[in-house]
């Protein structure tokens, strides 16, 4: 028999063929029909590529492990990562894709609250359930959405407080430029006018604003009692480097509602970021046998390229992603309307960063809040708040009562 | 009193910030009439050098004064003679080589060290005025824009080098004649334009931190800086840095940061109606 090159070729490519896609082949063969699409959206580099690598970490760690426990409904769960470059543009372009193009079943991402508002609408006009898993201002109220991570109730609302105690009544706020800067800063207004303090200024500062000088002075020359600042990704890590060039670590102290929530504190030197206070729903440095247990396996799984993990956002895309994952289990299915259902029926996880229960009402989440200072390039957790809940969106959202509604609602305090 | 000194203190340093990122780009188009749109690159290749160089362990110093203008002085010269040279006298070919050439630098440090803020703290401490605390290497920033302006000017007008420069970028053909080869003349400028953007880079990376797309910040700034400025290299960068700077620094006092980059360039376009040859073409004409 005569058997032609081309033949020989197109047998050959054939038989290579195969002999590649036999692992997929087994591996679907093992966990069902298709795999169920996830999809993540954050951003891997520019300005805020400091909070975005962390979260895509976790979030592959968490699918990871769902799959080695045998993926959801015996299939197999696959992940597709986008990178919007810090760019609101691709945000809306990524969801569209995600939506339409991908069928994903679901959407975790969106770092600041710009990017969520640009595709919280897509999301929610195609009907593809989102996950923002993210600490921010609080009032979204939304069926399609739910937030994970904590809110001004939960973080701000201890933060305060504990600054007009220890330093003093005169507050002065550095925030950025954007709804979340803006919306914070109202609540930080709020919590410091109820612990009888007052605002001496708040200054804003648009993204890319490197250079602090005349604010340093300006804060300076209203001497307030401590400063409190919502400065937003690596630009603005700028500020405490300038404040402590210009000797003022050790006249006038800080605490933040942003900094640790990426790796900052791995950024700053021990000189700049030291005795820096926040306030989240988790810390890397937590002292628990499950984030001890969750902290091994992550190195395990990334070895010499860990990321820090800092303050919430990653651990909340953790968490987020199983909540996620348990309303699926518990629906028996990955269909949005039954997915929501069983996440409104009152989901409750042990996570690393402590208890977290879904609230069916604003689906925001009930967490423990805990209060750190920066201490040699990581936390020292000073304070532990179990199971605050969101009160601040609780206050103007049920979703129960109200399920068609689709805003976010903002503090109405005077600065 | 003392707020106003501290006011007065930042004002200087915004100028001063200003003259530093200008000046290469005074050299290069002012003198060459070279629009170079790779300039705010060149000021982030020299960020990176000192970031680099003091991550390396190498004394701080060093990295920001000494080797940032050396290394990206090298690299103009690189520029000049593959891409710069082929191009002279064809200004809107330049524009879009050298725009080309800055998409091409920002995409390469992106994949070689990522597209990350990286930085390191300012040396040298602070100092205190009345009640307040304000950081010495901002002063050092004035100090290094005074030298550097005098410098070059010192430069073009009492070396021979810089007498060559001169007379060469008034009349090539002349400059020949006499026996100057007036490609080296033009390289080396270039490259002296390149170093002292590079210098510029080394000096601003501990204040506000390298990222690869940190060029795009400064280059409006510095063209903005340069045009109104006019034909006279170093007059004109200081007036223009002296008037713009101290609009930017108080605007951004009195209200926002917002409103004080609007108010340079509002001025900026006031000034350039008025004035269209810049402040040194009307005024302070002899000047260098």
């Amino acid at each position: 028999m005569n058997i032609g090159r081309r033949q020989a070729i197109k047998t050959t490519l054939m038989a290579a063929g195969s002999m590649l896609a036999m692992p997929a082949i087994m591996r679907t063969a093992a966990l069902g029909a298709d795999p169920i699409k996830v999809v993540g959206i954050h951003d891997a580099s520019g300005g805020l590529d400091i909070y975005g690598k962390p979260m895509i970490a976790c979030l592959e760690f968490a699918v990871d492990e769902t799959n080695a426990g045998g993926g959801l409904l015996g299939r197999e769960v696959q992940l597709t990562n986008y990178d919007p470059q810090s760019n609101i543009q691709l945000y809306t372009q990524f969801a569209t894709q995600a939506a339409t193009k991908d069928k994903a079943v679901v959407v975790h991402g969106g770092i600041t609250s710009a990017s969520r508002e640009a595709i919280r609408p897509v999301l929610r006009r195609f009907n593809t359930l989102y996950f923002y898993n993210t600490q921010y201002e609080g009032g979204v109220c939304d069926r399609n959405c739910f937030c994970t991570g904590s809110t001004p109730a939960q973080n701000v609302q201890k933060l305060v407080p504990y600054v007009l105690e220890k330093w003093g009544k005169k507050i002065y706020i550095v925030a950025a430029d954007y709804n979340y800067g803006q919306i914070t800063s109202k609540w930080v207004t709020k919590y410091t006018r109820e612990g009888g303090g007052e605002i001496l200024a708040a200054d804003f500062f648009p993204l890319d604003v490197t250079n602090f000088g005349p604010a340093i002075s300006k804060i300076q020359a209203a001497k307030p009692d401590a400063v409190i600042s919502a400065l937003v990704g690596g630009a603005h890590v700028s500020f405490y480097r300038q404040w402590a060039a210009a000797g003022m670590k050790k006249q006038i102290p800080l605490a933040s509602t942003t900094l640790g929530v990426g790796n900052e504190s791995i950024l700053l030197s021990p000189e700049e970021g030291d005795g820096i206070v926040s306030a989240f729903s988790y810390f890397q440095e937590l002292d628990s046998p499950l984030n001890r247990a969750f902290l091994d396996k992550f190195q395990a799984k990334f070895g010499s390229k860990t990321p820090y993990l800092g303050g919430e956002l990653a651990m909340r895309t953790y968490v987020g992603f199983n909540l996620w994952a348990e309303g699926v289990k518990r629906a028996k299915s990955i269909d949005r309307m039954p997915v929501i259902e069983a996440l409104e029926s009152g989901i409750s996880l042990e996570t690393p960063a402590g208890k977290t229960v879904l609230d069916p009402k604003t689906h925001h989440t009930t967490v423990d809040v805990f209060l750190a200072e920066v201490s040699n390039h990581g936390f020292k957790v000073l304070k532990t708040f179990p199971q605050q809940p969101p009160v601040d969106t609780a206050s103007v959202c049920n979703l129960i009562e109200r399920p068609n509604e689709n805003q976010q609602y903002v503090v109405n305090v005077k600065i | 009193m003392d707020y106003a000194v501290v006011v007065a203190l930042q004002i200087l340093s915004g100028i001063a910030t200003l003259v530093i990122v200008s000046l290469g780009l005074a050299v290069v188009f002012g003198m060459m009439r070279v629009i170079n749109l790779a300039h705010g690159e060149f000021l982030m290749l020299g960020g990176y050098c000192a970031i680099l160089a003091h991550g390396a362990g190498i004394n701080v110093w060093i990295s920001v004064l000494a080797l940032p203008p050396v290394i990206v002085g090298l690299f103009g010269l690189v520029v000049e003679r593959l891409l710069i040279r082929r191009l002279y006298g064809r200004m809107i070919d330049t524009m879009l080589a050298t725009w080309g050439l800055s998409l091409a630098l920002i995409g390469g440090v992106n994949m070689a060290f990522g597209n990350t803020v990286s930085g390191f703290s300012a040396p040298l401490g602070s100092f205190t005025i009345g009640r307040f605390h304000n950081s010495v290497y901002d002063m050092f920033l004035v100090l290094a824009a005074v030298v550097l302006s005098f410098s070059v000017w010192a430069v073009l007008r009492f070396t021979p080098a810089g007498l060559i420069a001169r007379g060469t970028m008034q009349n090539s053909e002349m400059a020949a004649a006499l026996g100057v080869a007036p490609d080296r003349v033009y390289a080396a400028t270039f490259a002296a334009g390149a170093a002292l953007s590079g210098l510029a880079g080394g000096l601003i990376a501990p204040l506000s931190g390298v990222v690869p797309t940190m060029g795009t910040l400064y280059i409006a700034k510095a063209f903005i800086t340069v045009i109104t400025g006019g034909a006279s290299m170093v007059t004109g960068t200081l007036t223009a840095s002296g008037l713009l700077g101290t609009v930017s620094t108080v605007g951004t006092f009195l209200t926002t940061p917002v409103l004080g980059e609007v108010g340079l360039l509002v001025v900026a376009i006031v000034l350039l109606r008025l004035l269209p040859r810049g402040i040194t073409g009307r005024f302070l004409r002899q000047s260098l």
